[in-house]
């Protein structure tokens, strides 16, 4: 005990952390009577109340927890709060996924889907629902379910902050379900992915500060000599985010008691402002995070070290040096400075390399092992998704030269590029994560089927597929439609007309959703038996079988 | 002003950037570097077995 | 021992600065210069600040996620200028918090919009999209006609606004309500006040109902302002030339 104290980085061990939470928990609990008391809108009035709850049942948590007497083990990892990332993870997952074949079928079938009198139903609301929860509901438990995971190991060092890890985990998910209402009754911002208005920013601040002193904490403690290259994409990640998330949320709210509030910039400042923000969102929420995963688990799950820990720093620096200057190609051709498009233009081409670096490291490790991809399709998935990474950052520095952006933007390829990137790059990866992850955190042999995870891998490529070849044609579709001449020099088409000549394309794309979800469902399932201890014996059996047989 | 901020942005910005980028390329290349990369890559794959009943210690 | 120890824990502090640096000097070169270079944003006459009634139809705009299928940003091609009207000027949206020029065209652009179609053929495209536009895939905002316009806050509107640099006068706040309402009353008694605080400000029943100011009045007033306050046809962009 005296010897833990001694050590500089276990500042949990004198009960700061239950002092600090239960000060949040008591002053988060008095602000939130005060504001449903004092509402100037209903919707205010809401979300106070369900702050409040979550006050009163993290209050009765902390209580309960001190009560039982539990003590840690200060000798062994905090993976208990890995396992409810874990479980976060799936539960969002398929939560956002089945929202984007909702808004899918939406525009693919307009006179089904919408209700004229529920508000809370159409596509302006449910879009941030989407995004939200695929990018910072799934993306975000996974990237804080395997930092925490990676951190630890590759630190060999128990998480920092004693319960402060737990206050990250539900904070974070309850700054999700304040965003997740607020977007279906109304409340946003209308900043593309820093939609929640001003008090669920400033609540995610107070948690992200937690996110970076548990992570630096742990790194401080640690037992190794070096901090292992994926801990620095995280903590770029972790860093990074903070800035971007405190520069584009600045606003004046209308009244400490009210949920609206207006941005502190205008027009092309705050445009500027929100792309810096958006891009670096792309570049170091669902690329830096994600690249640390790609880091420690193919490695691991190849059961080799990375391909060249020259060529990992060389990807760090410069990929976290260029991507923040590449904001600026959303506004090509806008009301913005020609020589701020100019800059964002060469940054995002010059990004092409780093990218591809890492993409090569990435799939480099498998170098000597490639035998591995026919026999475990979980490494098959982590090396798939790598493969996507390198195609998007192929086709985005390609989007981003002026002239090939005045056809794509304001189109359907946008939306299929980002697909790409979403759900072949961060899906794909943070699949293979979380099947690693199962069996590892539950201590079980194998995964309950391994038969489920090709399924589970051919039907989301195929939804993959689908979704961003169909977001392809009916992209450049559109956009050539858009600027097309009839003989006599007029405009061609109607908007309307490009509209109808989608339909089928939009079809097609909620199919190769609805497989993406269907597949996120058959993992559920294979991870739910995976945590209980099942096993499908007769599957293992076989493989025993085969590899007992003699080779031919 | 833009004037005056470009050129200035045009030639010592390149300036900095080559230089940052030389030191980045010289402390990833440097051989007295080597060793200490060649343990570090090995962490993930000696962070303990992941898959036996006793992983939680930290070693 | 000791020491050594602490060498690499200051190692991850180090890191965290280092990475700081990095990343904010590409925020800062870029972003920054948009403040204080003047030749940002164009002299033009004519941009005002929203008139209570059309602020209240820019948070009804933003609250239905408008802005995910419509943009409001018309770029300087051949096909968009002879589609949508003359590209968009910064100086256009120089009192947008937050802007909304969107990123993508489910829907055609709008930062032309207002002039365009008539009050009733906006509240028909509203109240149900496919009544007018068969092949639309627009969700129907049927509620706005029924839902009374909820402006108890419209002072406090208009002072966040002027908090972040949108130049209202105290004499605007002080009549913001009674400038919404005179805003959808032809006759009314400041009339001719409330065209002086928002010059060029269309007055008119928006949504045809009298019997109340609905959500419906807000949102038609908006779309309707959209684009015109700056006269092209006395406008020069030479004299713009940065």
């Amino acid at each position: 005990m005296s010897e833990n104290r001694a050590h500089p980085g276990n500042g949990s061990d004198t009960g700061g952390d239950v002092m600090l939470i239960a000060v949040i928990l008591v002053v988060g609990a008095l602000w939130s009577l005060f504001t449903a008391a004092r509402a100037t809108d209903p919707l205010m009035a809401a979300h106070a109340v369900m702050f409040l709850v979550a006050t009163v049942l993290g209050g009765f948590a902390l209580v309960s927890h001190l009560s039982s007497g539990y003590v840690a083990d200060r000798n062994a990892y905090e993976m208990g709060v890995v396992k409810a990332g874990v479980f976060a993870s799936v539960f969002w997952g398929i939560a956002g996924f089945l929202v984007g074949v909702i808004i899918a079928a939406q525009l693919a079938f307009p006179s089904l889907l919408y209700f004229p009198d529920l508000a809370w139903t159409n596509f302006g609301r449910l879009r941030p629902l989407h995004t939200s929860a695929v990018i910072f509901a799934f993306g975000g438990n996974v990237l804080i379910a395997t930092s925490f995971y990676v951190v630890q190991r590759t630190s060999r060092a128990r998480l920092w902050g004693g319960l402060t890890p737990w206050f990250v985990f539900w904070g974070y998910n309850l700054f999700i379900v304040i965003a997740a209402t607020g977007y279906l009754m109304g409340i946003t911002q209308s900043k593309e992915y820093a939609e929640p208005e001003w008090y669920a920013d400033i609540w995610l601040t107070i948690v992200w500060v937690a996110y970076l002193l548990v992570f630096l904490g742990t790194l401080l403690k640690r037992k190794e000599p070096h901090i292992y290259v994926a801990n620095w994409f995280f903590l770029a990640f972790i860093v990074t985010v903070a800035m971007l998330h405190i520069v584009n949320n600045l606003a004046v709210p209308v009244s400490l008691t009210g949920s609206k509030s207006y941005s502190l910039f205008a027009g092309v400042q705050d445009a500027l402002t929100q792309w810096w923000y958006g891009h670096n969102a792309v570049g170091f929420f669902l690329t830096a995070g994600f690249l640390g995963i790609m880091y420690y688990f193919i490695p691991k799950k190849a059961e080799r070290p990375v391909y060249s820990y020259r060529l990992s720093i060389v990807h760090f620096w410069s990929l976290i040096f260029l991507y923040i200057w590449a904001g600026p190609h959303h506004l090509h051709y806008t009301a913005l400075p020609e020589w701020a498009q100019t800059l964002g233009m060469t940054f995002s081409i010059m990004l092409w390399m780093p990218s591809w670096g890492g993409m090569i490291n990435g799939l480099m490790t498998l170098s000597g092992a490639w035998d591995k991809l026919r026999t475990d399709p979980v490494l098959r998935m982590m090396v798939v998704s790598v493969a996507f990474y390198g195609m998007s950052t192929f086709e985005g520095p390609l989007m981003s030269i002026r002239s090939v952006n005045s056809l794509s933007h304001y189109t359907d390829w946008t939306i299929g590029h980002v697909h790409s990137g979403a759900l072949g790059w961060v899906g794909y990866i943070s699949f293979g994560a979380l099947y690693c992850l199962v069996p590892w955190l539950w201590k079980r042999k194998a995964l309950y089927s391994r038969a489920l995870v090709e399924w589970h891998f051919w039907i989301s490529t195929l939804g993959i597929l689908l979704y961003i070849t169909s977001m392809w044609v009916s992209g450049i579709m559109q956009g050539l439609m858009w600027r097309a001449y009839n003989e006599f020099g007029f405009l061609e088409f109607s908007f309307v007309e490009t509209v109808e000549a989608m339909h089928p394309y939009y079809i097609i794309r909620m199919l190769g959703g609805l497989l993406f979800l269907i597949g996120s469902f058959v993992m559920a399932y294979n991870l739910w038996r995976t945590a209980k201890g099942d096993i499908r014996e007769k599957e293992y059996a076989r493989d025993a079988a085969l590899a007992a047989a003699p080779a031919e | 002003m833009y004037e005056t901020l470009a050129s200035f942005a045009q030639t010592w910005g390149l300036v900095l950037f080559v230089v940052a980028f030389a030191l980045v390329l010289i402390y990833a290349l440097n051989p007295r570097n080597q060793s200490k990369f060649d343990a570090a890559k090995r962490i993930p794959l000696e962070d303990g077995p992941v898959e036996s009943e006793d992983d939680t210690d930290v070693r | 021992m000791l020491n050594r120890h602490e060498i690499f824990e200051k190692r991850g502090l180090l890191l965290t600065v280092a990475i700081l640096v990095v990343v904010a000097i590409g925020g800062v070169v870029e972003i920054a210069p948009l403040f204080y270079l003047e030749s940002t944003i164009e002299k033009v006459k004519g941009v005002r600040p929203y008139s209570p009634l059309e602020l209240a139809g820019r948070n009804i705009y933003i609250r239905e996620g408008c802005y995910t299928c419509h943009s409001q940003m018309v770029r300087p091609l051949r096909d968009e200028v002879e589609r949508y009207g003359h590209y968009s000027l910064a100086a256009e949206s120089m009192y947008d918090h937050p802007f909304q020029w969107g990123s993508k065209r489910s829907g055609p652009d709008l930062a032309r919009v207002g002039g365009k179609y008539s009050d009733a053929w906006h509240q028909q495209h509203l109240v149900d999209p496919r009544s007018v536009v068969p092949e639309s895939i627009m969700p129907p905002y049927a509620f706005l006609d029924e839902r009374p316009l909820d402006y108890s806050q419209v002072e406090a509107w208009l002072k966040a606004n002027r908090a972040v640099g949108v130049p209202y006068t105290d004499e605007m706040i002080e009549n913001a309500k009674a400038d919404l309402e005179a805003q959808v009353d032809p006759f009314s008694d400041i009339y001719d006040e409330f065209l002086a605080r928002y010059p060029n400000a269309q007055i008119r029943d928006f949504d045809g109902d009298a019997r109340q100011i609905s959500e419906m009045d807000a949102m038609i007033a908006y779309l309707q302002v959209l684009g015109t306050m700056v006269n092209f046809s006395t406008y020069e962009p030479e004299e713009n030339y940065r």
